[in-house]
């Protein structure tokens, strides 16, 4: 018995490693898991991008599930994932709200009207600070909060129908379910 | 020869000085230098997330330039460097950080290494005390008159056969 052990410990660590290396490979060091998760979602107050004179803050997202994307008409994975947000604005499954972020409001309104506009509304974060407090480090983002306004997930990176399928609605599901 | 060292000497001496300026990065003002070192200490222990290879002291990102001047404004408000990190780490994770806080997620990196050495160390000692504990074997008459005669063979020039 212990004539295989000294060949079977070896091998298990070995396997073991290797294992480990291997999923290593699949992780995307890009993606940071935030600290945000879990926890209520940061206040702010911004004006909204249609109109400076109004306000939108986190209370406007309170109260039912909500979506946050935060998205900049200088970043180009938000121009590519921008059809697959309006096609999960149209399933009407969700309050989709934007955090425009950084950006240039008449170049963000121009964008909105060409493209076609998936928000409810959007915020106007025009030096990041609130972006920052999201924890935002490249756009774009999604942020989905249950009806306390708790963050739940993030998803980092363009959503694609694969991402809204596996990820965001299942999540969503869930969250409507519960009180 | 000298003059075209000489020469090149002063070209890097000028080329060098402007570059270090915009090596600073943005144009902080500080009261003091001890001040501006202590900034710059604080900046090149964080990480930026962007360029995740870089401090945020080295980094060109968007969001490394807000964020120095975040953390700009908080030293100038007097905060504490563990309140800064604070507000990083709320925001973006421990990835900020360079060396990672010792928790229950982060024993195996912390300790390790110091666990395969011990392990290492108690499998050294464990062979060692064997070697040591083997008994000492006999050779047999038999295995004598051979050696003998290997020796022998040595002596008389012939050598070992092979």
């Amino acid at each position: 018995m212990t004539r295989y052990l000294r060949y079977l410990v070896p091998l298990v660590l070995f396997l073991l490693l290797a294992g480990l290396l291997y999923r290593g490979l699949s992780l995307d060091p890009k993606i940071v898991p935030s600290p945000l998760i879990g926890k209520p979602m940061p206040a702010f107050t911004l004006p909204r991008l249609d109109d400076a004179s109004a306000t939108i803050s986190d209370t406007d997202l309170k109260g039912k599930v909500s979506v946050l994307n935060i998205w900049a008409t200088w970043c180009t994975s938000c121009r590519a994932e921008h059809g697959t947000l309006l096609e999960f604005a149209r399933a009407n499954k969700v309050a989709i709200y934007g955090l425009n972020y950084k950006d240039n409001r008449a170049d963000a309104k121009r964008w909105l009207m060409q493209l076609g506009n998936p928000y409810i509304a959007n915020a106007f974060d025009a030096d990041g600070r609130a972006g920052m407090d999201w924890g935002v480090y490249g756009a774009p983002e999604t942020f989905v909060m249950d009806k306390q306004g708790i963050i739940r997930h993030k998803h980092i990176g363009p959503l694609t129908r694969q991402v809204l399928a596996t990820e965001i609605l299942p999540l969503i599901a869930k969250l409507e379910a519960t009180e | 020869m000298y003059r075209i060292i000489a020469a090149l000497a002063l070209g890097l001496l000028l080329c060098s000085g402007p570059l270090q300026a915009t090596a600073t990065l943005e144009s902080f003002k500080f009261a003091s230098t001890e001040q501006e070192l202590h900034f710059k200490d604080l900046i090149s222990e964080l990480r930026c997330l962007v360029c995740q290879n870089q401090s945020l002291a080295d980094s060109d990102a968007e969001l490394a330039h807000d964020l120095r001047a975040e953390v700009y404004d908080m030293l100038q408000a007097g905060k504490s460097d563990e309140q800064i990190i604070e507000f990083l780490v709320a925001r973006y994770g421990d990835f900020v950080l360079y060396s990672p806080p010792v928790k229950p997620s982060t024993w195996l990196i912390w300790f390790g290494p110091f666990v395969l050495l011990l392990f290492a160390a108690m499998l050294l000692l464990r062979s060692l005390r064997r070697q040591q504990q083997a008994p000492q074997q006999e050779i047999s008459d038999a295995e004598r008159e051979r050696l003998e005669q290997a020796l022998h063979n040595n002596e008389s020039g012939e050598g070992p056969r092979s």
